[in-house]
């Protein structure tokens, strides 16, 4: 009679797990219109905060930047190298630590109706990406100040857009699974976030790190596997016109694994999927 | 010719158990510990997990257009039957087949967010629910008539009174249209009109050729708005069927023989000046009963110890019905008493309540200042069988509360 069949079975993985997504795709759009409305509510500056924390950020790499005196490629401010990697860094570090909450603090939503859970991270990650929209305006600014003209290759930047999704998504579905049930994560997530701040070429460049002969030709590999390093790399090089490197084998490790992270994510969550419910 | 909507075979949910891990959720550092622990101990002989049913074997069939009541006491497996029939868990064993689409309605006000204004929140609430915007729109002007907080359609409900808060949650679940409905206990908030209005609007939702799966403690709720039963009792079914006889079945098992309560004694009640603890239904000769027939006369006699002398001692008996509606309250004269055990009675013999369930409240108190009180200290039941009207027709026992009790006299004016 109906089309609307539903078959409940142990271990049963209804076959249109992906069109129940696109079914419940309103919920998808009114959870991100939630956290958007409710994010700077009864704050004084309200949305000024989705520019000025980056732009804080911005200024203390920029000093430990100078302080150090790291490489600027030619005819580059400091502060647009800076900015062009501060950006992606702070979308990716908050839709990670975001993500990977995300469950936990949805659990009333989680205990009490079905949906496909895949929902409450995407829509979480949604939202930092509206916040990364806006912190470009930062971008912008600086670029009119210095009269910086961007070339053709700007019009990639999408496409590393979309890598630092993937990589924040992918990581982020795991922890968040892993996090229902082990809290411990939730005090991982800020360690993570934190290291990697260093470990990214925010204050330096990766041509410092690439053509430095000191370093071990291992240690550099190990470098280029921090998939933000892929990230970084690509929106400097769009954003400053190919004046900085985008050392392609590292770049490659870099995607490789982002998208390994994503899979990974994606079933792992899958798997646990089933189990939130009772364990949360 | 009705189909079926839900066939439920063989459902089995178990839970495992953890006997040393008090702590709702896991650490990595506990597992770690344990893993360690279990090292050097050999084999533990006791074994620290133990596998729960909550569902052992459950199988039925609910028809389109049924409203079926699931009843049972706590930790019987309803809200498990239900959870698991709204998708939320899965299964251990068995298999359930649905046609149509499912809403459920586990709780009043599901990912309302406190921040958001009544307006945003009944698009949130409603999306969650499964409406699409389209719905919710259409649907908009109906869901706040029916919540009655038009004017503060614009305040964020955490400004709202709890009262207003649950009447908007349930205006927005009332509105939603699936085929099939699953509600667990909501009506067990609000104010005695709402939840009338609540109970109507879903019978009306019913007629609209519904299916609804309603669970409640409240049998007079189930047994209004059902048309079947379900009776479960410890993750088994135990009677499935139409619902005067699975409520029927589930007073016999749970309200027979039960004429006394044990009442819930208060924190640190040493420390009190003292506190009631056992409470006996009887009938007018002091025999105790579980349940009296409709138009005989009762008593409840209560137990209690004073720790100290009680200066201005009172102790009241309310009477509500199982909806929370307070219908009568009794106090004793106000009196100095000594250190030690006493029991009171209150005796009902000028008010004769209509058949159904009451509640019973006990409070008790010193210079007007309470220091015990308890809702649903005992409960009290009037059964149908009739007493005092055995030659007449009573015309409808169910028009009130309280048995007519005017004497009448009719006087012919035409001689």
């Amino acid at each position: 009679m109906s089309t609307n069949r539903i078959i409940i079975e142990p271990g049963s993985e209804s076959s249109n797990y992906w069109k129940d997504i696109w079914n419940y795709r309103g919920l998808f759009y009114f959870l991100a219109w939630r956290d958007i409305l409710v994010r700077y509510k009864q704050t004084a500056i309200g949305i000024l905060w989705s520019v000025l924390r980056p732009l804080l950020t911005i200024f203390v790499m920029w000093f430990i930047g100078w302080l150090f005196n790291s490489n600027v490629p030619e005819g580059v401010p400091r502060i647009l190298l800076v900015c062009a990697a501060t950006l992606p860094w702070q979308f990716f570090s908050s839709s990670f630590s975001e993500t990977s909450n995300s469950l936990v603090a949805n659990s009333n939503l989680l205990t009490k109706v079905y949906f496909p859970r895949l929902i409450v991270p995407a829509s979480t990650v949604i939202v930092c990406l509206i916040d990364f929209l806006i912190s470009f305006v930062i971008l912008i600014v600086i670029m009119i100040y210095y009269h910086y003209i961007p070339d053709i290759k700007m019009l990639l930047l999408p496409l590393f857009l979309l890598l630092a999704l993937i990589t924040s998504m992918g990581t982020g579905l795991y922890i968040a699974s892993l996090n229902v049930k082990y809290r411990d994560f939730r005090y991982v997530i800020p360690f993570i976030v934190q290291f990697g701040l260093y470990v990214s070429p925010i204050a330096f460049t990766s041509d410092s790190i690439y053509n430095n002969a000191k370093i071990p030709q291992l240690l550099k590999y190990v470098y280029s596997m921090n998939p933000m390093v892929g990230v970084i790399d690509g929106f400097r090089w769009c954003i400053l016109g190919g004046k900085t490197l985008l050392y392609l084998p590292g770049f490659i490790v870099s995607v490789v694994i982002s998208i390994l992270f994503l899979f990974i994510g994606v079933i792992y969550f899958r798997k646990m999927e089933k189990l939130f419910a009772d364990v949360i | 010719m009705s189909s079926t909507v839900i066939k439920v075979e063989n459902l089995s949910k178990s839970y495992i158990l953890r006997h040393q891990n008090v702590e709702r959720y896991t650490a990595l550092r506990d597992v770690i510990t344990n893993k360690a622990k279990s090292i050097f101990k050999q084999k533990s002989s006791f074994p620290s997990k133990e596998k729960f049913w909550a569902l052992k074997d459950v199988s039925f069939e609910v028809k389109q257009g049924d409203r079926l009541g699931i009843i049972g006491r706590n930790g019987a497996g309803k809200s498990t039957l239900l959870k698991i029939l709204s998708r939320i868990v899965t299964p251990t064993i068995g298999r359930i087949t649905i046609d149509g689409r499912v809403a459920s309605l586990l709780e009043v006000g599901t990912g309302f967010h406190p921040e958001l204004t009544g307006r945003e929140n009944i698009f949130l609430n409603g999306s969650i629910l499964g409406m699409s915007k389209f719905e919710i729109k259409n649907k908009f002007d109906e869901i706040v008539a029916f919540s009655e907080i038009e004017n503060f359609l614009d305040t964020p409900v955490k400004r709202y009174s709890s009262g207003m808060y649950v009447r908007l949650a349930f205006a927005v679940a009332a509105h939603l249209e699936p085929d099939i409905l699953i509600v667990d206990e909501v009506l067990a908030v609000g104010d005695a009109a709402f939840q009338k209005k609540s109970l109507g609007k879903m019978k009306d939702v019913s007629g609209e050729g519904r299916t609804i799966i309603f669970v409640s403690h409240n049998m007079e709720a189930v047994q209004k708005l059902c048309t079947k039963g379900i009776f479960l009792d410890s993750g088994q079914l135990i009677q499935n069927g139409a619902i005067d006889s699975v409520v029927k079945k589930y007073l016999d098992v749970f309200a027979a023989g039960n004429s006394s309560y044990e009442i819930p004694l208060p924190e640190n009640h040493e420390q009190k000046p003292g506190y009631a603890y056992l409470l006996y239904f009887e009938d007018i000769a002091g025999n105790p009963i579980s349940e009296i027939p409709i138009g005989k006369f009762w008593q409840v006699r209560i137990k209690f110890t004073l720790n100290a002398k009680v200066s201005g001692f009172v102790i009241a008996l309310g009477v509500s019905t199982v909806f929370d509606m307070s219908l009568c309250t009794t106090w004793t004269p106000s009196e100095d008493l000594e250190k030690g055990d006493y029991e009171v009675v209150f005796k009902s013999d000028e008010i004769l309540f209509t058949e159904g369930q009451y509640k019973l409240v006990v409070g008790l108190s010193s210079e007007k200042i309470a220091f015990q009180y308890v809702e649903g200290a005992g409960y009290i039941t009037i059964s149908d069988v009739n007493a005092i009207y055995n030659d007449t027709q009573i015309v409808n026992t169910r028009s009130g509360m309280f048995i007519n009790q005017m004497k009448t006299t009719i006087t012919r004016l035409n001689k």
